[in-house]
């Protein structure tokens, strides 16, 4: 059980870098997909007591969220927009997996320092969820693309939300269903907004949004 | 004596089998019957008996090219064990001179294709030294984690029986971490799909093949030859890091072993047959990502406390 | 009671979004903001038990900034009333709900006892404002400050959630618990939580609200979102939402301080405090657009937040009059900025001239806002920041009182080379003096004369509310 939940998590961090180095939009938009489906198998896996009814609502949850609502609503925004499907990064592709592999290599350095109470379901949980938001946040900064960014988003709360399955149990359902409520409405009015920006630039690119500053 | 002689007649017979069988493999997913399994063998015999073409632009590094490059990797070949029994030559930081054997079989070919002087050799041998520039730092990582995992710096590590716990200490994600990084290292170092099309006949899209252009005769059996015994290296290397602990039987050892090749062998004509090509400019992209495949490899190793 | 408040907006948004006329959906609004000031009012008198489990409840600091919300949002749906009088009805259908559910998050994140609960009631917000924000379509300047400040602020509230795990992970250090993210339940069990994980959870969770509250250097969504917004939105957005992010900040402070780390956290406050009030006063100086102009305050005036708390003591007393007293001149000073920018039809300060002339009730409201936001006597303002300015004198931190004077000051000069420019002089030749309408100058002259009031007396009930809110906030 326990090397099935490490070879899962082991196989989220490797989306990460996926989506690190892919520089197609339709793509990366499955491959968050299938990363937070791998995620939402983990509550059945991490579990510590018996009761089954809790984690199974949540992967349920996270699955008609995340893996189903979520891709199909961006992929409309792509396909309203007609936008051309390369990723444009910043931040070129080879230099982005280099800087995701040391961000990995600071993860762990940051998961022995900060000490668990209690063990937790597997010691590379907390390297993995860290990587996780730590590449999300690269992807945000590193892309040009307004879907891009949005991608970027839920690959940290992809990461978040594995940090937060050390005590799936002891938070309430309400704060969690909360949670991915939130998630899916923010993904709804940025689908909008990609929509407008489209529209509007003729081009998903956050570089024509440059115009405000000071003086 | 009796241990020798079966790792030289191992390494002397079994690569262009390995060839012939990633040959069939792709030839069934192509729908043909393809060619012969023991078709490399009647190719190397062809090759030896005839007589092999110079030109008068090149010079005697054009001639030691193809003889030095056999000789480093057969040498590498006495370092890595094979059916689980311990290799002929070993010793601490026998990891590392396989890698420098590797190189300089690679630094000959790359020698006598500028020799030679001809724009295609030139360009293929430039390729093949860029990409394999970015492929050495991720099979020294690899070999960095085995050393750590078995103790020594040495290829022993990997038939060590201590060794085989601190191996299931770190863990399959570990092992299929490293054991990734290899594959796409043997898909890249051998020239094969998704790094190199081996069976293009377009110069501008070759980067091994453009090397070996111009070499004939028993100097293109010896290249042929070579780099059959360079996959089954690999091959041999990446089943040792799979499967670490050696059965102690030796026929099982055997039967294991032949079985883990023909998996390889399967494995590789399916990538071959299902991917395509990269982009040229994609293939540092797939090599910095074995290499941090690697990376993450050694940090799980290193947060697992695995001395 | 509390759940009767959160619910009321929801279901008056929804049917907003269904009503028909436009007249119909204007009367839903001012309903639903009556009857929410009233449950509000209520609450004052009789204060209400928990809810849902404890998750609910109204503490000092909540039951504050959930009036100033909903005052705020009552003069705003009638000064609204005005100031949209030839929009787009389509975009006022949407206005009207999204605003309601917009009064709904804020009162979920004022009453929340729940970590998490706090967090979906911020993150709520954000996606509630971000439609009002992107309420002239036509403009991509408004497209662009939109698609940052959904972008910016939902990264911060993410990282946000990161720091509540992060304090849940610090609860598992005691005893087990059902709900261990229960405000109660974290502050009884303070010396058990573990100081490394609050520290960090304190870290992130400053750096996560700080970027809703508008705190530099995560602030830089702000001066676009506040300008390009409606003014309604902007009074909205600056006198209540910046306050209920602040909630989010100050849990995570009593956390902090319960779990025996207070020193950190108060420093923390201090150090980005002060850093708020320095780049709010640096922009301000040679700004050219109005309401630019204004998000900015807002930016130094939640540093003042910040720092008041951070000092402790009485000055912590002085930053929750504080977050009153400017509430009420911001809310002020974007009506009537509003109402120039409407006559006048741009924000920008070098093309305004001879407000007093043309807009005369306007032109004195803007002065007056003026004068309260940069702390003149006798308006309230002036009274908040001279006891945050005590305080730090009296607790030895001479340093940190003389820079806040030092940026006070410039923040003076900057607003006065600009508004008293817009104010004086004659309008462009051709503009007679405009008739105002009564519910674009009623709101704001009643905001001027609470300013005003406060300024001079605090009275006893408010003053026990300030009390213990300032006793909670680490007074």
């Amino acid at each position: 059980m326990r090397s099935l939940l490490d070879a899962l998590l082991v196989l989220a961090v490797l989306f990460d870098f996926l989506l690190l180095g892919i520089g197609d939009l339709g793509a990366s938009i499955r491959i968050s997909a299938m990363q937070a489906a791998t995620l939402a198998a983990l509550p059945l896996l991490a579990r510590e007591d018996g009761s089954l009814g809790h984690p199974i609502l949540l992967f349920l949850g996270v699955l008609a969220v995340k893996v189903v609502l979520i891709p199909r609503l961006l992929f409309r925004a792509i396909r309203d927009a007609s936008i051309r499907r390369e990723m444009e990064p910043l931040i070129g592709y080879g230099l982005s997996l280099v800087l995701g592999g040391g961000l990995v290599l600071v993860s762990f350095a940051l998961a022995a320092r900060l000490p668990f109470p209690g063990p937790p379901p597997s010691d590379l949980l907390v390297p993995a969820a860290f990587s996780t938001v730590l590449i999300g946040l690269l992807l945000l900064v590193g892309r040009a693309k307004a879907l891009a960014q949005v991608i970027g988003w839920l690959v940290v709360e992809n990461g978040i939300f594995l940090f937060g399955l050390a005590f799936v149990h002891r938070t309430p359902m309400l704060v969690e269903m909360g949670i991915l409520l939130d998630v899916f409405a923010a993904v709804f009015v940025m689908g909008i907004m990609l929509h407008h920006i489209h529209r509007e630039f003729d081009r998903l690119d956050t570089r024509n949004l440059t115009a405000l500053r000071d003086r | 004596m009796g241990p020798l002689l079966l790792h030289l007649a191992l390494l002397l017979l079994f690569p262009p089998l390995l060839v012939g069988g990633i040959g069939k493999v792709k030839a069934a997913f192509a729908g043909r019957r393809g060619a012969p399994l023991l078709q490399p063998y009647s190719d190397l015999a062809r090759l030896l008996r005839k007589g092999a073409v110079y030109s008068r632009t090149t010079t005697w590094v054009f001639r030691a090219g193809p003889t030095v490059s056999l000789a480093a990797t057969l040498s590498a070949a006495l370092l890595v064990p094979l059916v689980g029994a311990r290799a002929p030559l070993g010793f601490a930081g026998d990891l590392v001179l396989f890698a420098y054997l590797l190189a300089l079989a690679r630094f000959a070919l790359l020698a006598a294709a500028l020799d030679t002087g001809s724009s295609f050799e030139g360009m293929g041998a430039s390729r093949e030294a860029a990409f394999s520039s970015l492929a050495e730092p991720a099979l020294l990582l690899v070999f960095a984690a085995v050393a750590r995992v078995g103790g020594a710096p040495s290829f022993r590590s990997l038939l060590d029986p201590a060794a085989a716990g601190a191996w299931s200490i770190a863990g399959p994600p570990a092992v299929f971490l490293l054991a990734g990084c290899l594959f796409v290292l043997a898909l890249a170092e051998n020239a094969r799909i998704p790094v190199d099309d081996p069976s293009t006949h377009l110069e501008l899209t070759m980067i091994h093949e453009a090397m070996v252009l111009d070499h004939s005769g028993p100097d293109l059996a010896f290249l042929l030859y070579a780099g059959a015994l360079k996959l089954f290296l690999f091959g041999a290397i990446l089943g040792r890091v799979l499967l670490p602990s050696p059965l102690g039987n030796p026929v099982l050892d055997g039967a294991l072993f032949g079985g883990w090749m023909l998996l390889f062998a399967g494995l590789v004509g399916t990538v071959e047959s299902t991917l395509a090509r990269l982009r040229l400019d994609r293939v540092p992209h797939l090599l910095v990502s074995a290499c941090v495949l690697a990376s993450c490899g050694l940090a799980v190793l290193v947060a697992r406390g695995v001395r | 009671m509390i759940s009767f408040l959160v619910l009321l907006p929801v279901a008056a948004g929804l049917a907003a979004l269904a009503a028909g006329s436009r007249l119909r959906r204007d009367a839903l609004s001012l309903v639903a903001a009556a009857l929410h000031l009233l449950g509000v009012v209520r609450c004052w008198v009789h204060p209400p038990s928990g809810e849902l489990g404890g998750m609910l409840g109204l503490d000092a600091p909540g039951l504050l900034f959930l009036t100033i919300a909903s005052v705020l949002f009552l003069l705003t749906a009638v000064y609204g009333g005005g100031y949209f009088a030839r929009a787009d009805p389509r975009a006022l259908r949407i206005y009207a709900a999204c605003s309601l559910f917009f009064l709904a998050s804020m009162t979920l994140v004022c009453s929340s006892r729940h970590l998490g609960l706090l967090w979906v009631g911020i993150e709520a917000t954000t996606l509630a404002t971000a439609p009002l924000v992107y309420f002239h379509r036509s403009d991509p300047r408004v497209l662009e400050a939109t698609w940052k400040y959904l972008v910016l602020c939902s990264v911060g509230i993410a990282v946000a959630l990161l720091g509540t795990f992060f304090v849940a992970i610090a609860a598992a250090y005691g005893p087990p618990e059902p709900t261990p993210l229960l405000l109660e339940s974290l502050l009884a069990r303070g010396p058990t939580l573990s100081a490394p994980w609050i520290k960090g959870g304190f870290l992130l969770l400053l750096v996560g609200y700080g970027t809703k509250m508008g705190l530099a250097p995560l602030h830089t969504w702000l001066p676009d979102a506040h300008s390009e917004a409606p003014a309604p939105v902007s009074a909205l957005l600056s006198g209540a939402l910046l306050n209920c992010a602040f909630l989010g900040v100050l849990r995570g402070a009593q956390v902090c301080a319960a779990a025996g780390a207070g020193g950190f956290a108060r420093e923390l406050l201090v150090l980005l405090g002060l850093v708020s009030v320095g780049i709010g006063a640096a922009c301000i100086v040679g700004q050219n657009d109005l309401k630019r102009m204004l998000a900015y305050s807002s930016v130094e005036h939640m540093g003042i937040l910040a720092l008041g708390v951070g000092l402790g003591g009485g000055a912590a007393y002085g930053a929750m009059l504080h977050g009153l007293n400017h509430s009420l001149a911001k809310g002020l000073l974007f009506f009537a900025a509003g109402n120039v920018v409407l006559s006048y039809r741009t924000r920008s300060i070098d093309a305004v001239r001879g407000v007093l002339r043309r807009l005369p009730a306007s032109g004195v409201l803007l002065l007056a806002g003026f004068l309260a936001i940069t702390g003149l006597p006798p308006f309230g303002v002036f009274l908040s920041e001279l006891t945050i300015l005590n305080a730090a004198f009296a607790q030895g931190r001479g340093v940190v009182a003389l820079l806040l004077l030092a940026f006070l000051s410039i923040v003076f000069i900057g607003m006065a080379k600009g508004i008293l420019g817009l104010v004086q002089g004659a309008p462009p030749e051709g503009t007679p003096r405009e008739r105002e309408s009564p519910v674009a100058v009623g709101p704001p002259a009643l905001l001027a004369t609470a300013a005003l009031a406060l300024g001079v007396f605090v009275p006893g009930f408010l003053d026990r509310l300030l009390e213990q809110a300032a006793r909670i906030a680490g007074g």
